[in-house]
């Protein structure tokens, strides 16, 4: 198939659109104001509906209205939009409600500044908003996968009923790279069991997340959220290497160390790692996909008898706890972050590892 | 089912929309009368399985169990947001939503104005009682001057919290909503005008007309402190003065 130049945030609604999301709410908010002006070019095109909100807040409350009438529908923003659409989210998750949900990260806290940043890893990956629950997350660390994840975060929001949040950041959203657009998984799913379309021939259909009674509501709505996380966790763990997913370059049996990051750490880190090769030091690389659903059995099993596994965040350090949990002791962690929205430099982890190789 | 013979005919009786449950609101509570009188319009439009509704924050936060209709919630304010995203994916469908005054004009008030700004072809329920009804009584942006509340303990003072908000005349400033009326269900005929109100602002949404704005005027005894009987003269006497009853637009 022809290659097309793109830009991170258009590609994404592009793709949207393949998969058949035809609402799209948003709030403008740099660096991700590509993908509204790109939605609101297309919908009208393809017979969909592009909404400015008056907020974040309404733009969630609109992906909310929009995805309980049974469409597929999203909204964008980044970091501090994301923070006041934490409220939609938790409502979502409590009425189990699929949409998705991109976040281009910008540097924080507060209004920070608008270059790209990974300080929003464990508000979306800890649940953000309040009460138990998780939203999946996914890590794309290039336009290409931009494209690909973002058709498959709409099967993944339909298929448990559950936001999928697109954690990207401001640099991947505003660079350009050749892709193939993705095709449509040709998914289906019923959701005329719950969806609010008119109690025309049926019972009527309530979307709701307030349980009055703990006895046997909001425990039981409760158990069911977690029994559907384990499944989850269980299923669609994401993680270069695997052989399923393009872009796999691990080369983790037999290095000494291992270099792990997420999104455009992540690239980053593929760089030290080809520089680290080429002066002949056995060095393997671990990219989550998936930030929740966590890959901690394999990554565990690709720290297993490392000197030093090295984790590269855009932030003060947040994946790295989870990396920790995962492994468990089982190898020495160290890490290696930048913040501000300045990017972690390739020479700067060659250096670390060849200290740890001295 | 009532017995019919020739010699009698039903008057009255429990429109199908109004489900038949026991509800959870106090006496004298306006809600009651006001979820009867959308069930009766909802039931004469002949519009119950093409009606979605969005149950607000608030004390009607249950109103889809009391509505024989497809309803949901919508967080604390976000009811016109929540509509919004749902009449766009069914247009042809009747919107719903229901807020009191907290809901509406204080937590919602950006939503509030932008829905009916954009024209939303939706209807708007707004049950104002002058109180927070559901947290235990707390100040609202309706509460009138010097009512004492929970969190206005010496009465509402100007000085310090500003006045009543008037939601009809706000929106009313807009240039797309096609109907805003305020009415009262302190008595019989402010209960018969009121359906008229709603009647006139579904039948708008059926026939694609736009958006409608209907603030009804409530009882809320156990907030206030009052008998019921009292409460609906305290509408009368004391709220109406401050929200003039009447239609603002009807175009």
């Amino acid at each position: 198939m022809a290659l097309i130049l793109m830009k991170g945030n258009e590609a994404i609604g592009e793709a949207a659109i393949i998969a058949g999301c035809r609402y799209y709410f948003g709030y403008p908010i740099t660096p991700q104001n590509e993908l509204p002006a790109y939605m609101s070019m297309r919908m009208p095109k393809v017979g969909g509906t592009f909404l400015q909100a008056e907020s974040e807040v309404a733009a969630i409350n609109m992906v909310f209205g929009a995805a309980a009438a049974g469409a597929r529908a999203m909204t964008s923003s980044s970091s501090p939009g994301i923070s006041l659409k934490m409220e939609g989210i938790s409502y979502m998750a409590g009425a189990e409600l699929p949409a998705v949900v991109v976040n281009m990260m910008r540097g924080g806290p507060g209004l920070g500044n608008i270059a790209g940043a990974q300080g929003d890893y464990f508000q979306a990956v800890k649940g953000g908003g309040h009460g138990d629950y998780h939203s999946i997350v996914l890590a794309p660390s290039g336009v290409q996968e931009l494209a690909d994840l973002t058709v498959k975060a709409f099967d993944l929001a339909d298929k448990y009923r559950i936001v999928v949040i697109l954690l990207g950041d401001g640099f991947i959203g505003q660079m350009s790279e050749p892709i193939s657009l993705p095709q449509p998984s040709g998914l289906v799913f019923d959701k005329s069991g719950w969806a609010l379309t008119g109690a025309k021939d049926r019972d009527t259909h309530h979307v709701v997340s307030l349980r009055l009674n703990p006895e046997d509501a909001l425990e039981k709505l409760n158990r069911r959220l977690q029994a559907k996380y384990r499944d989850i966790e269980s299923r669609e763990t994401l993680f270069e290497q695997s052989a399923d997913y393009r872009g796999a370059e691990a080369e983790i049996d037999g290095a000494e160390f291992l270099l792990v990051g997420f999104g455009l750490s992540a690239r980053i880190c593929r760089s030290a790692v080809s520089a680290l090769r080429k002066s002949g030091i056995k060095v393997g690389f671990f990219r989550p996909i998936t930030l929740w659903p966590f890959p901690r059995v394999p990554l565990a099993a690709a720290s297993a008898g490392k000197k030093k596994v090295l984790v590269v965040e855009m932030n003060a350090g947040q994946m790295v706890e989870d990396v920790r949990l995962a492994i468990a002791g089982a190898a020495p962690v160290d890490f290696y972050g930048t913040m501000g929205g300045i990017t972690p430099e390739v020479d700067a982890i060659v250096e670390r590892i060849k200290a740890y190789a001295r | 089912m009532p017995v019919e013979t020739a010699q009698m005919k039903v008057v009255y009786e429990r429109p199908e929309s109004l489900a038949d449950v026991p509800n959870h609101y106090c006496p004298g509570c306006g809600h009651g009368i006001i979820h009867k009188l959308l069930a009766q319009c909802i039931d004469e439009l002949g519009i119950r399985e093409s009606t979605i509704l969005v149950a607000p924050v608030g004390c009607s936060v249950l109103a889809y169990n009391y509505l024989r209709v497809d309803g949901c919630e919508a967080a604390h304010g976000r009811a016109p947001a929540v509509a919004t995203g749902i009449k766009r994916v069914h247009p042809d469908k009747t919107v719903i939503a229901y807020q009191g005054d907290g809901d509406l004009l204080a937590i919602g008030t950006a939503e509030t104005i932008h829905a009916a700004n954009r024209g939303e072809k939706i209807t708007i329920v707004f049950v104002n009682n002058a109180i927070y009804g559901m947290t235990g009584g707390q100040m609202a942006p309706t509460t009138l001057q010097a009512q004492k509340t929970k969190t206005s303990p010496y009465g509402r003072n100007p000085a310090d919290v500003g006045f009543p908000i008037r939601a009809c005349e706000l929106i009313n400033a807009l240039e797309a909503p096609v109907y805003i009326e305020r009415c009262a269900v302190s008595s019989v005929k402010g209960v018969l005008k009121t359906k008229r109100a709603l009647m006139k602002g579904l039948r708008n949404q059926v026939e694609g007309r736009g958006y409608s704005f209907i603030e009804v005027l409530s009882m809320c005894p156990t907030g206030w402190g009052m008998e019921p009987r009292e409460a609906a003269s305290w509408v009368d006497s004391d709220m109406v003065p401050i929200f003039p009853l009447g239609t603002l637009r009807d175009k």
